[in-house]
């Protein structure tokens, strides 16, 4: 897979209303990499995470142009199937969001709706994924409870195994640490670096020490603009724009 | 001492104790008014309070004080009410979740449709029946059960809908990203998210609307009926707690009167039931809610 490109982004701009929030942006996202998209506040990072899986669908008043193309197919064309793109991905939001179900169920969902039926099955399944999201041993006795009780940390990794459940290529996390206490962090910036061996990750993030700490490939959005990319060991070295310089060192936040 | 930040910190705890009072004397008057009306009634329909009340219908001479009960009305509106929430149920979920889903937050057809459904929750009752009762002249139908559970299931539908619609706006975006990340389509989002989610709420909008189903008298005056039987089927008419409080009461004789003041103990210990009830299932429910 090394070296393929599962999501390319080419010339994507987004508006809502008449505020252009992502302005002809092309990326191409390499496989089995995390990629973290830096960033200040309000300058599109989730905006571009969100238009990977058409999560803009929904939102009122919203203008794509551009293709994203996943897997050497435009996931804005007419004719593509937006349940079967999202599959593709899983999605790690900002505050963890588990479903008003068990911590079981939470898991079984995706599978479920995706055909899958037999019980030992879906046993099989969602301990498999709760273990490589590092929580099985904390509710194995207790997979009949509400999600609600367990822990924010503890829901952060009970998304990450809802999300990988249903057998993305792709995990999209959108600042997946910002409401988390530094330990549960750590857990799951683990967790990712573990992942990219069989996902691509791609991360936003406006913790730069975070970005330095996980990212193999960096991409700057300032402004609604891409301003620089590359190998996030080089960026991070020689920022070749004065804009990723001053936000690097502090300048800009 | 007595510097202007004294006397305005004065003025202030002088306002705060004011409200105080006025928040617990209203309290007090609220307990107040429901024990007196609980009280009333009791009292009242002591003497007309037996078994037979609960068990028989009216036989000869009831109107004149003598046998019977009122299992007509109670069975009546017990039939009316469920008969007319079940439906009103099966119109409200859908059009909630359709404003809530498939139409964004800032569309003009969901503020237009619940525009109009809450001037239809402000329209009184008696305009209902005589709705009603115009649609089943058109028909050619007759005061009968079916024609009174129409009426009474267009009245608490808007209530019943904007009881739930106004639950699922509260429900966070995230939550329905959550689902639509997974590969979910609306539907499942609808039925395996959004009413798990919000089915305390629907609980309540249930019970508010049965509530207020079963205690209207003036919806089902003319498309109900009144009947000294217990309806065998949708084509009979229909005796209604309401109704029979109504007649019981506008007799001269003083044994009928007690009667209606019987009847209006069991609407009320039913309406208390279903409270009770519902809150149980309710408490169920919100074990998976999540805050």
């Amino acid at each position: 897979m090394n070296g393929q490109t599962p999501i390319s982004i080419r010339n994507l701009s987004v508006f809502y209303g008449d505020l252009q929030v992502l302005k002809d942006v092309s990326l191409d996202i390499p496989a089995n990499r995390i990629t973290v998209i830096i960033g200040p506040s309000g300058c599109g990072k989730t905006t571009l995470l969100k238009s990977l899986n058409r999560l803009l669908d929904d939102t009122e008043g919203v203008r794509i142009r551009g293709q994203v193309v996943l897997d050497g197919e435009d996931i804005y064309a007419p004719r593509t199937e937006v349940t079967r793109i999202r599959k593709k991905m899983g999605l790690l939001s900002q505050r963890p969001q588990v479903l008003p179900m068990s911590i079981y169920e939470n898991v079984a969902y995706g599978p479920r709706i995706h055909g899958l039926r037999a019980r030992r099955d879906l046993d099989r399944r969602v301990e498999h994924y709760l273990q490589v999201a590092g929580l099985w041993d904390e509710v194995k006795d207790r997979l009949r409870e509400p999600a609600s009780v367990l822990s924010v940390g503890q829901q952060q990794r009970l998304c990450l195994a809802r999300g990988l459940a249903v057998e993305p290529e792709i995990i999209l996390g959108d600042e997946p640490t910002s409401a988390l206490d530094p330990q549960s962090s750590q857990n799951v910036e683990r967790r990712l670096a573990e992942l990219k061996r069989d996902y691509t990750v791609v991360v936003v993030t406006h913790i730069l020490r975070q970005a330095r700490r996980v990212a193999d490939y960096l991409a700057f959005l300032y402004l609604g603009e891409l301003v620089e990319h590359g190998p996030a060991a080089d960026v991070f070295a020689a920022p070749r724009d004065p804009r990723t310089r001053a936000y690097l060192t502090g300048e800009i936040s | 001492m007595n510097g202007p930040a004294d006397l305005r910190l004065g003025r202030r705890k002088r306002a705060d104790l004011f409200f105080r009072v006025l928040a617990a004397a209203s309290a007090a008057l609220v307990l107040l008014s429901l024990l007196l009306i609980l009280g009333t009634i009791l009292w009242k329909s002591i003497p007309a309070l037996s078994f037979s009340m609960l068990t028989k219908t009216p036989q000869g001479g009831f109107y004149l004080g003598k046998e019977g009960g009122i299992l007509n009305a109670i069975a009546g509106s017990l039939y009316l009410a469920v008969g007319a929430t079940a439906l009103a149920f099966l119109l409200s979920l859908p059009l909630a979740l359709y404003l809530n889903l498939y139409k964004g937050k800032g569309s003009k057809t969901a503020a237009w449709t619940r525009f109009f459904l809450d001037v239809l929750w402000g329209v009184p009752s008696i305009v209902y029946g005589a709705f009603g009762f115009i649609i089943m002249l058109a028909l050619g139908l007759r005061a009968s059960l079916l024609a009174g559970i129409l009426t009474v299931a267009l009245l608490e539908f808007p209530i019943l809908c904007r009881a739930i619609d106004e639950v699922m706006r509260l429900v966070p975006r995230e939550l329905k990203e959550a689902s639509d990340s997974l590969g979910a389509t609306r539907f499942e989002t609808a039925f395996k998210v959004f009413v798990r989610q919000t089915a305390p709420g629907i609980l309540t909008g249930v019970l508010l609307a049965f509530g207020r189903g079963i205690g209207d008298a003036a919806s089902v005056l003319f498309t109900a009926g009144f009947t000294d039987r217990v309806p065998t089927s949708l084509a009979d008419p229909a005796a209604t707690l309401p109704l029979a409080i109504f007649f019981q009461l506008g007799t001269p004789f003083p044994e009928v009167q007690q009667r209606a003041y019987a009847s209006a103990a069991v609407l009320t210990l039913i309406i208390l039931l279903i409270s009770l009830a519902g809150r149980a299932m309710s408490r169920k429910a919100t074990r998976h809610v999540v805050k």
